[in-house]
């Protein structure tokens, strides 16, 4: 009865794309290959060029150079109505002089599907986003939620090996775009198609996606899975995009395999060394840091800032303090539950292991585009 | 208990009512007079005008060629109205607004200007007292107000409707006819309406331009009442006077029918 719709999923290889906007670059020399039935999220602030990439995929904009291939062909000059893409906006787009079911039954219309076939393929994508019900009410009489699940539906009646969504729960709140999360991750795994998903919100992206492409600038900065991106940040801008972190400058000298960093009158040792001339900067993670009473006996190799407590916010699940250490720098640090507790004003040692620490290029751009 | 102001505003509202309505009903009275004049208030009661309107030649001819022109002009100034709203609306802001002042000048130009440079041209090339020669010139005034209603409707029409239309697979001729038509259709409808009306009673230009051969119903009404004040205006008046009623009474219940939308 409800045997899910089912497609074998596009591969795209873009390569060596760019989109200029006259004298703008929107897009610089991109490389990017998505697996067929990958869930491949672009993820970046606003004007990186995600949704830049998105709308070459669906042939809403042209490349200006490169190439783009879907499902092992080039779609060069290839306009957007032929490339047989399901595309799902932010603002859901739904035809208001339709219902639902129009709504639904619309490119199959196209395709020449009519009739009981038709009817039965409607019936089938609605029920997959559990809006049968629905079928005929017009859209201004639904919710925002209940409207980017009829677009869904509309976008993946057809059976499309490929699923563009722009920012789909932009516009939703909190608990409604959780929830559609799971939804989608669900009917990605029911259909075997490959989805493209274009967000700003880095949560989002690790909740849903096999690999992330992390945007910034026009170029992609690193391409990986939710885990990589936040173990390993290529670059200080994919580090910082991707979870909470806390970036320490200092004096930096090098010896052997070591870099050490001086901040204010405090050495922190870091294994290993940049290669290049860049100056090193060291990233730090919430929860590979723990908060220490200035006395405490110090563990082997163990690096130690101290500073005070400037803010304390207990979430149930453990504790957030916001540290302020000696060049004003502030620490973010997440203890878990059972760990010792301090009050704003508290003297603290911020202590982790070199092991715990990321040595990345310093990188200007990174602080200026999060906002 | 309504206060004073309220009672005041109330009467005024009746007032202007009462102002815009006079001329209409003077009219109905004078179409049943049993004399011929245009005497108000009408003496005695007869339905002879009425007869005189759907028998006597010379109306029944006006009313025709009226008719026939305001239907030609409401299909031409619709099509080429509505592609003037579209090129309008989607050009450069700068481009469009120049584009908009320059086909609505018909509209903001005296009648009589423009009948006098319609009529110079039309003596030269033959176009007086022709069909062809109505339709290009009340099709000329009738564009504006197609522009403006086809425009108000395009302004809120989203254009992203037509981008997800294109991606469900739907080539450019097939986005128009099953999304954008449907979505400005009652300003398409409407700029119809008002582009048939603008041509059906238009008298300043039609004077100049008409021939002992090719009148219209402005016109023969013109020339009836200051010839020979004929009572049968009162009817033709009367007669127009509930036809539009009854068209606008039909578009306000297919507007609410279609308030849905």
């Amino acid at each position: 009865m409800n045997a899910p719709l089912r497609s074998a999923g596009a591969a795209i290889e873009i390569r060596k794309a760019s989109k200029r906007y006259g004298a703008f670059v929107a897009l610089n020399d991109i490389d990017l290959s998505i697996r067929p039935g990958e869930f491949m999220t672009l993820l970046g602030p606003s004007g990186s060029g995600k949704t830049t990439t998105l709308n070459l995929i669906a042939g809403f904009t042209d490349i200006s150079s490169g190439t783009l291939e879907i499902g092992g062909k080039s779609v060069t000059g290839l306009p957007s109505h032929k490339r047989n893409i399901g595309v799902v906006f932010q603002h859901y787009a739904l035809f208001p002089h339709m219902t639902v079911g129009k709504n639904v039954a619309y490119p199959l219309t196209l395709r020449g599907i009519n009739g009981d076939d038709r009817e039965k393929r409607v019936k089938r994508a609605l029920d997959m986003v559990k809006m049968a019900d629905f079928a005929h009410r017009y859209p201004n009489e639904l919710s925002g939620g209940q409207q980017q699940r009829v677009a869904l539906a509309r976008a993946l009646v057809f059976d499309p090996p490929l699923l563009l969504m722009d920012e789909p729960l932009g516009a939703l709140d909190k608990k409604l775009r959780e929830w559609l999360q799971l939804e989608i991750k669900r009917i990605h795994r029911e259909l075997g198609t490959t989805f493209v998903y274009v967000t700003h919100d880095q949560e989002e992206a690790l909740v849903l996606s096999d690999r992330i492409a992390v945007f910034n600038g026009g170029r992609i900065e690193q391409i990986g899975t939710g885990r990589e991106l936040y173990d390993n940040p290529a670059t200080l801008f994919v580090g910082r995009f991707i979870g909470e972190s806390t970036v320490l400058r200092g004096a930096v000298e090098v010896s052997g395999d070591k870099t050490v960093m001086t901040i204010a009158d405090e050495k922190v040792v870091a294994h290993g060394r940049l290669a290049g001339g860049a100056r090193p900067v060291i990233l730090l993670r919430p929860e590979r840091v723990a908060l220490k009473r200035p006395g405490a006996e110090p563990v082997s190799g163990e690096n130690r800032l101290s500073g005070t407590v400037a803010e304390a916010i207990y979430l149930g699940s453990g504790s957030k303090y916001e540290v302020r250490l000696k060049d004003s720098t502030i620490a973010i640090v997440r203890s878990p539950l059972g760990a010792a507790d301090f009050a704003i004003g508290d003297a603290v040692d911020v202590a982790f292991m070199p092991a715990d620490l990321t040595l990345l290029p310093d990188d200007a751009s990174a602080d200026v585009t999060l906002t | 208990m309504p206060s004073f102001s309220r009672i005041l505003l109330g009467l005024f509202c009746l007032l202007v009512a009462l102002l815009l309505l006079a001329p209409t009903l003077v009219v109905i009275p004078m179409s049943f007079n049993g004399n011929k004049s245009l005497a108000f208030p009408p003496v005695g009661f007869s339905w002879q005008w009425y007869d005189n309107f759907f028998t006597n030649p010379d109306w029944t001819t006006s009313f025709t060629n009226s008719l026939i022109i305001a239907l030609i002009v409401a299909v031409v100034a619709t099509v080429v109205g509505t592609l003037a709203a579209f090129g309008v609306t989607r050009a450069a802001a700068r481009t469009g607004g120049l584009l908009r002042a320059l086909l609505i000048t018909p509209m903001v130009v005296p009648g009589v200007v423009l009948a006098i440079g319609i009529y110079a041209v039309y003596l030269d090339t033959h176009l007086v007292g022709t069909v062809t020669g109505f339709v290009l010139a009340h099709t000329m005034l009738a564009i504006p107000f197609v522009l403006i209603a086809v425009q108000a409707n395009l302004e809120v029409f989203d254009r992203r409707l037509e981008t997800a239309a294109a991606s469900l697979g739907a080539g450019r001729l097939t986005v128009f006819r099953t999304v954008t038509l449907p979505l400005i259709l009652p300003g398409v409808l409407s700029g119809a309406l008002f582009a048939f009306i603008t041509s059906f009673d238009e008298i300043i230009v039609a004077l100049f331009i008409t021939s002992p051969y090719l009148k219209t119903l402005p016109v023969q009404i013109y020339t009836s009442i200051t010839r020979d004040a004929d009572p049968t205006v009162a009817a033709v008046g009367t007669l127009l006077f509930l036809a539009t009623s009854l068209i606008i009474i039909a578009g306000l219940l297919i507007g609410t029918r279609r308030g849905r939308t």
